[in-house]
């Protein structure tokens, strides 16, 4: 007598469906699927219905349109005739410029202050703790609006700057700093500067092909050749010399006051100001914590090991912990980029016209296209952040440990 | 044995009493030699951030405590002052009600949601602090149906009605889970819904005129009140999609776990105001011609959607940090699906997650005032738009934004310090 059974054969039965592992994966799969497809249709013969009762319909052909609004601050040219996509090109221009610089300064905020607040120093890392939880814990819109208040109801008005014994002046003669934002003297570039830019260019690949040999002889003599200096020299000395031999092409145009308001040099507004500040100091916060956990990831051998090797603070520093600390901070700074670029959207709240407030506000509200506008600033956003991320992803894995 | 006692000249009998250590190596002078003055780089820094301290303290705390309470705009504010640094926080103390409950909240209504907003720390102790008995679970359970009830006040029948649905819904679960969890969730959940429709018959219409509290319309609402109201509604909601999100990320099956890539993927990659947009021009199109779905649900709507993938992100973490012999356990156990998650991995894989939760919430709570830039009059909407522009307060600038900032500081704070409690109390792993 046999205990054996066969296997059933081919019979299958409909409660095999839920049942059977074989089959319910693609069962509950296909029921998604229907309710996917449901719900889109639903979604959409609604937006259908919507539209035809608002007698609108879908069309980009308003892009092509004169926008009829002014920009005040604005890369590439731009007037109040030009189209309203070039209105959202001067908006994502002026969004990857604020993003960039926020990135830049918060970095180095963020690395400052975590650094410091690991500081064997009380009061100073105390104090870094403090600036810490007080700028993690208050909205960032908060924290643009406060700077923004800063630079319009407490800098000096630009007739301030007049007179005989002014309320206010400037800087070194070349920065003001008004309520209408803040004046730098800006670049002329004369004919010949070219020469210039290209001596600038070619002595910073210089300084780098330097600093490569410098670490080759090392590891092949162990000559230790000084790299600070003359890259320093490297930096500075070639260019300038070019700009006296070229007979000074590249000179600085200084802000005057005329008339009601500064004249002439670089105005960088207020909005731009308070959101790139605020961007910063906040988002600095947020990667002090990064960069302390990740400096306290690294363990504490590795340093006291270094010390025994000789070294002395400063390379313990650069050369043991942060080489493996970075590891560790940069993922979590991938997303601060990514929380920088996304909150320079707050740019609408204090009037920088950023992508946001160009082509999601005034574009918008003009037109009326809400759909078409925020659909675009959508997809503008999710091939930044994609793209910032799949190029963060990459250098990360460059760095990451090399595990066999 | 020889007598040696002769021949040593001296010998201590007493012990010399221990000396003082030297003045510089004791108290607060080693202290502060160790911590403050260790080298010269770090005496200077030290000075450097003495003096940053006294700048600010010297510029904040006559401000503070010359402050004018008891005036009624800002002339006469400065008149007071004459001259001298202060704050004018009679702004605070006479539009006090305007930053809490918004602009058109009816007066003789505010102890609905100050009812309420007490009522929420009995509701979310017992979710926070474990050692209180589990009956208080009850508070938490019926505090929706309670909060909503007061803060809109209308009919009771209402949250009554959806109470009921509620509970008729866990009570077929509960008789059909022990036959398959797919079963009883989708029959909990089709209960609830027959009744919520079945009841929404029954309810007479115009039940809301001559109700015990009045109604308030949802844009009534504004102000500090508001900013809470977001927060804890969308935190609470988000959890469990996060949940179902993280899970769906996991999966085995190649299309749920797409919709869920490209649903957390595409919400983590457009800033949150972009979704306000969607909410406040874009998202009544999509919803039934005839409806209409007012600006707070819809902006809820919009904001769980925001933060429950970011939480899904958070699970998705704690999902892949449970070492992988506790899904095998689970499997070997012979616990299907459903059974293994709720059992063995999320109990624990939450745990771990529990404080990217709270920072997400955090973040999330100081997000809510982004819905002043839609003209909603939340705390923010309120001090820029009412308050600064009326010309009895044109230009009390700092007072109402210090209070703000203070408000979230206060609240966001306190939430990560009772984080950063819970991670102590939650660490079990036997190191």
């Amino acid at each position: 007598m046999s205990t054996i059974t066969d296997p059933p054969e081919g019979s299958f039965r409909l409660s095999m469906l839920i049942n059977d592992t074989r089959y319910r994966s693609m069962t509950f799969q296909a029921i998604a699927a229907i309710v996917l497809a449901l719900s889109f249709w639903y979604l959409g013969n609604n937006l259908i219905q919507n539209l035809r009762q608002a007698g609108l319909n879908i069309s980009y052909s308003f892009l092509g349109s004169p926008a009829g609004y002014d920009i005040n601050q604005s890369l590439i040219e731009y007037d109040s005739q030009s189209s309203h996509s070039r209105a959202a090109i001067v908006g994502i221009l002026n969004t990857l410029l604020v993003a960039f610089m926020a990135c830049i300064t918060a970095t180095v905020f963020g690395v400052l202050a975590g650094v410091l607040r690991l500081s064997k120093n009380w009061l100073v890392s105390k104090l870094m703790a403090v600036y810490v939880e007080i700028f993690r814990n208050i909205p960032v819109l908060i924290w643009i609006i406060i700077i923004f208040t800063i630079m319009t109801a407490v800098m000096p008005a630009p007739r301030a700057f007049r007179g005989d014994d002014p309320a206010a002046s400037m800087l070194f003669n070349a920065f003001a700093v008004t309520n209408r934002g803040i004046y730098i003297p800006a670049p002329v570039w004369g004919p010949g500067s070219i020469v210039v830019v290209l001596t600038f260019i070619a002595s910073i690949v210089g300084i780098f092909f330097f600093r490569r040999y410098a670490t080759k002889m090392l590891f092949d003599t162990g000559r230790l050749l000084p790299t600070f200096w003359p890259s320093v020299g490297l930096f500075f000395i070639p260019t300038i010399l070019m700009h006296f031999i070229m007979g000074q092409p590249v000179s600085l145009d200084y802000p005057v006051l005329g008339g009601f308001n500064f004249s002439g040099g670089l105005q960088l507004g207020a909005p731009l100001i308070a959101l790139w500040f605020a961007l910063s100091i906040y988002t600095g916060a947020f990667i002090a914590e990064n960069v302390r956990a990740g400096i306290q990831a690294v363990s504490k051998g590795q340093s006291e090991a270094a010390g025994a090797l000789g070294l002395r603070p400063g390379r313990i520093m650069s050369l043991v912990v942060l080489p493996q600390a970075l590891r560790v901070i940069i993922p979590p700074l991938i997303s601060q980029y990514l929380n920088i670029t996304k909150n320079s959207s707050l740019a609408i709240a204090v009037g920088y016209a950023d992508v946001t407030a160009t082509l999601g506000g005034i574009t918008l509200n003009q037109t009326g296209r809400a759909i078409e506008c925020v659909l675009l600033l959508m997809l503008f956003y999710l091939t930044i952040s994609l793209t910032i991320s799949a190029v963060m992803n990459v250098y990360n894995n460059s760095v990451k440990l090399k595990e066999r | 044995m020889t007598d040696t006692s002769q021949s040593v000249a001296f010998v201590r009998t007493a012990t010399i009493p221990p000396s003082p250590p030297p003045a510089m190596e004791t108290g607060a002078v080693k202290w502060m030699r160790e911590n403050l003055f260790s080298s010269i780089p770090y005496s200077i820094l030290t000075l450097v951030s003495l003096y940053v301290i006294f700048v600010i303290l010297s510029g904040v705390l006559p401000w503070i405590f010359n402050g004018v309470w008891n005036a009624s705009n800002l002339a006469e504010c400065r008149e007071i002052l004459d001259g001298a640094t202060g704050a004018c926080f009679a702004v605070l103390k006479e539009r006090w009600p305007q930053l809490i409950f918004g602009l058109s909240y009816p007066a003789e209504e505010y102890w609905r949601p100050g009812l309420a907003f007490l009522l929420l720390f009995f509701a979310a102790a017992p979710v926070m602090f474990f050692d209180l008995p589990r009956k208080m679970l009850i508070i938490t359970l019926l505090y929706p149906f309670i909060a909503y009830w007061l803060l809109w006040g209308g009919t009771i029948f209402v949250p009554i009605l959806a109470l009921v649905g509620v509970v008729a819904g866990y009570m077929v679960y509960q008789r059909l889970v022990a036959g398959s969890f797919a079963a009883g969730f989708f029959g909990g959940v089709a209960t609830a819904f027959v009744i919520w429709y079945i009841g929404g018959l029954l309810i007479p219409e115009g039940a809301s005129e001559n109700a015990l509290l009045v109604p308030v319309a949802s844009r009534d609402m504004g102000g500090f009140m508001l900013n809470m109201m977001l927060g804890v509604t969308c935190v609470s909601l988000s959890i469990p999609i996060g949940i179902v999100l993280a899970l769906g990320r996991q999966s085995s099956m190649p299309l749920i776990k797409w919709i869920c890539v490209v649903f957390i993927e595409f919400i983590r990659g457009v800033p949150l105001i972009t979704l306000l947009f969607v909410a406040s021009v874009m998202l009544a199109y999509f919803f039934p011609p005839e409806s209409s779905v007012d600006l707070f649900l819809r902006v809820v709507i919009m904001i769980t959607m925001f933060s429950a993938a970011y939480i899904a992100e958070v699970i998705r973490g704690g999902l892949a940090a449970l070492p992988k012999g506790q899904y095998e356990a689970a499997d070997s156990l012979g616990l299907d699906y459903p059974q293994a998650m709720r059992l063995i991995i999320l109990p624990q894989a939450l745990k771990i997650s529990i404080p990217g939760i709270v920072n997400i919430a955090v973040g999330l709570f100081k997000d809510t005032v982004l819905v002043s830039v839609i003209s909603m009059f939340d705390i923010l909407g309120m001090i820029r738009g009412p308050i600064l522009s009326t010309t009895a307060w044109n230009g009390v600038y700092w007072e109402l934004l210090g209070f703000a900032s203070l408000l979230f500081f206060v609240t966001c704070y306190g939430i990560s310090q009772y984080s950063q409690w819970l991670e102590r109390r939650l660490a079990t792993d036997h190191r």
